[in-house]
């Protein structure tokens, strides 16, 4: 799968870089470009945030829907920084109120007053669910994602009935799969179950560094090897902290990883990790 | 386990308190905040008490520790109650708004025997701690010149007043992001003997600057730059950025990597070599129990508990470090008030006006 932190000025290593790829990708066109160099690659799936510029980018596959007959999205909300900046600002309450949709939907006004007023999570959080899904209209969007800045908040907390009202939302309007981002992998995989979420998607760092491996690089391995979930590695070459082959090598000796999701800016990275993750993870 | 309570429920209280509450040595006992909407959310999905007064809970809960995440201008009056009660303390920075108040403080706390600690967190991010463990070993030689720098997309247009950015209540530019890099410079070498040319900016807010820029005159001759601008849209978050200048080399820090230029002679350390050597977060960063935000804010955190454990408070962010930061913010309001008014760029008013008087005289 291809990530997207690249397209926004995400990098874990160097900000300089992420200033040049934040020029470089400026015009939603340079992001096409690169996405079709990935699809050529076979790269088919595209795990993206909910950052405004991707609907621009939806807006192209919408249109192009039949140079792309097979593509995916697999959306990753929400797009946290504009809520923490509104949370800091306006308070919690006033926050979410800024968030739901303010055309007078009836809906909304339902599902959104009576909840803030009842102080129920349900009705918000569906809500600004499916504000967050409106770019991906018309999409294929068969897996979604929540965040790991929200889904570790609320691990933290211990919101766990979050985690459900998530799921049952993504399965019953959207027919797809929920799945959540997350650095402390163990620890999640725990509190779904307890909440009834079976064999989930759980996307985390996995990588040989044990960089943003939380519960450490022993409990990732355990958790892989002993419990039923599907996992999907990100962060598998650490921002360029380790050799690509070492990176790919380590993550394909690993049991039940069967997906990576990396980002890359160059015909020839991109070309080059693909090959090795063919190479690699289907010799397991 | 340490029993604990949260109290004021922002963004940084909030994030404390879903980071503590995962803490194998914590128990989090309560939380206290005005907002009677958050804590009726957080009782009823995480089942954590909850109370709208501070003082009872302290009365009530028998707390080892409290965190205060509470608007600027309330920690003196919590931080006081917290240590009466023989409590250990983490606090939000910016420390103190009254430097008096807050030597009493620090004085309170040593007499007490209680762990002091605020939430100046890039003193746990790994590439700022590089720059301190290479300054420690002289690496640069003599060093004549700091540049301490922040930016950030914070304002962005004329905003209602609200406590952030209204600097007597602790807002502003200068407290919220200023303290940061001046907290830095404060780490690494001391605070300044005097500062000069204190420009406290406004761009879009009403009752607080939105830039600061100044010159520091820190010991030993060593020379320092501050500039920061929370209205910078250009940079997706807050970035922080020292750069260090000596007789042997130089260094560039931000939050993600270490850059070490070090000139060509025989003292070079086994480990570095001569040219550039850099170090990235991914090998700077030790893992934490548990990663909401960055890594910086667990760690703050856990080494807060850790020192707990030992009951031992001779603590890196100490009030007595932070009321130094605090003290540093207060030369520079002084002296930006020192300057005449006709000459200082105190709005843009101002700016154009200078420039009208320029060109008619």
């Amino acid at each position: 799968m291809f990530g997207d932190n690249q397209f926004f000025g995400v990098n874990h290593m160097s900000e300089e870089k992420a200033r040049a790829q934040s020029m470089r990708f400026r015009d939603t066109s340079a992001i096409i470009e690169v996405l079709d160099i990935a699809y050529e690659a076979g790269i088919k799936t595209f795990m993206c945030t909910t950052h405004d510029r991707i609907g621009e980018v939806c807006e192209y596959f919408r249109k192009n829907s039949d140079r792309y007959p097979d593509y995916q999205f697999y959306p990753g909300m929400p797009y946290a920084h504009k809520y923490a900046n509104a949370v800091t600002d306006y308070g919690i309450s006033g926050a979410i109120k800024r968030f739901l949709p303010d055309d007078g939907l009836f809906d909304a006004v339902v599902r959104g007053g009576s909840s803030i007023a009842k102080k129920e999570i349900d009705g918000i959080a569906t809500l600004l669910i499916d504000a967050e899904m409106k770019m991906f209209e018309g999409l294929s969007t068969p897996v979604i994602f929540l965040q790991n800045v929200v889904t570790d908040f609320l691990l933290g907390l211990g919101m766990k009935d979050a985690f459900r009202i998530f799921a049952d939302h993504i399965k019953n309007r959207y027919n797809a799969e929920p799945a959540f981002f997350t650095m402390n992998m163990p620890k999640l995989l725990d509190v779904l179950e307890e909440v009834g979420i079976e064999n989930p998607i759980i996307c985390s760092s996995i990588n040989k560094l044990g960089f943003r491996m939380c519960g450490g690089i022993e409990a990732y391995e355990q958790t892989l090897a002993n419990r039923q979930f599907r996992p999907v590695a990100m962060s598998v070459l650490a921002s360029g902290g380790i050799p690509p082959r070492e990176a790919i090598e380590y993550v394909s000796h690993l049991p039940k990883v069967q997906s990576i999701v990396f980002g890359a800016s160059s015909r020839g990275n991109i070309l080059q990790t693909k090959a090795l993750i063919d190479e690699l993870l289907d010799n397991q | 386990m340490i029993k604990i309570a949260v109290v004021g429920l922002g963004k940084m209280g909030l994030s404390h308190q879903s980071m503590i509450n995962m803490h194998p040595d914590v128990e989090l006992v309560a939380v206290c905040d005005s907002s009677r909407f958050v804590l009726d959310m957080l009782e009823k999905y995480t089942g954590v008490k909850v109370y709208t007064n501070y003082s009872k809970m302290l009365k009530a809960e028998g707390l080892d520790a409290v965190i205060i995440a509470t608007p600027s201008k309330l920690h003196e009056p919590m931080i006081r109650e917290a240590l009466e009660h023989d409590l250990h303390v983490f606090c939000e920075k910016p420390f103190c708004l009254d430097q008096e108040e807050g030597a009493r403080l620090v004085d309170l706390a040593e007499q007490k025997q209680l762990v002091n600690q605020v939430g100046y967190h890039y003193r746990f991010v790994g590439a700022f701690q590089e720059v301190k463990r290479l300054l420690e070993q002289g690496i640069l030689g003599t060093v004549s010149h700091v540049k301490a720098e922040a930016y950030g997309p914070v304002v962005l247009k004329p905003t209602g007043a609200s406590w952030r950015n209204t600097r007597s209540e602790g807002g502003g530019c200068l407290y919220d992001y200023a303290a940061h890099p001046l907290n830095l410079v404060n780490w690494y070498f001391g605070m300044p003997d005097a500062v000069g040319g204190t420009v406290l900016n406004k761009i879009f807010s009403q009752d607080s600057e939105d830039e600061v820029y100044a010159s520091l005159f820190l010991p030993n001759g060593v020379s320092g730059q501050l500039s920061v601008n929370w209205s910078d849209e250009s940079y997706r978050r807050m970035t922080t950025k020292i750069t260090i200048t000596g007789t042997q080399g130089r260094i560039y820090a931000d939050r993600q990597e270490c850059q070490l230029y070090l000139r060509d002679s025989k003292k070079i350390p086994t480990d570095l070599m001569a040219g550039w050597n850099v170090r990235y977060t991914t090998e700077l960063t030790d893992s934490v129990w548990f990663y909401v935000r960055g890594e910086e804010y667990s760690a703050e955190l856990d080494y807060f508990i850790q020192k707990i454990k030992r009951t031992d408070n001779n603590n890196i962010n100490s009030f007595a470090n932070s009321l130094q930061t605090d003290r540093t913010i207060n030369l520079l309001i002084e002296d930006n008030n020192s300057i005449p008014s006709n000459t200082a760029t105190n709005n843009q008013q101002g700016m154009s006006k200078n420039w009208w008087q320029r060109v008619v005289s």
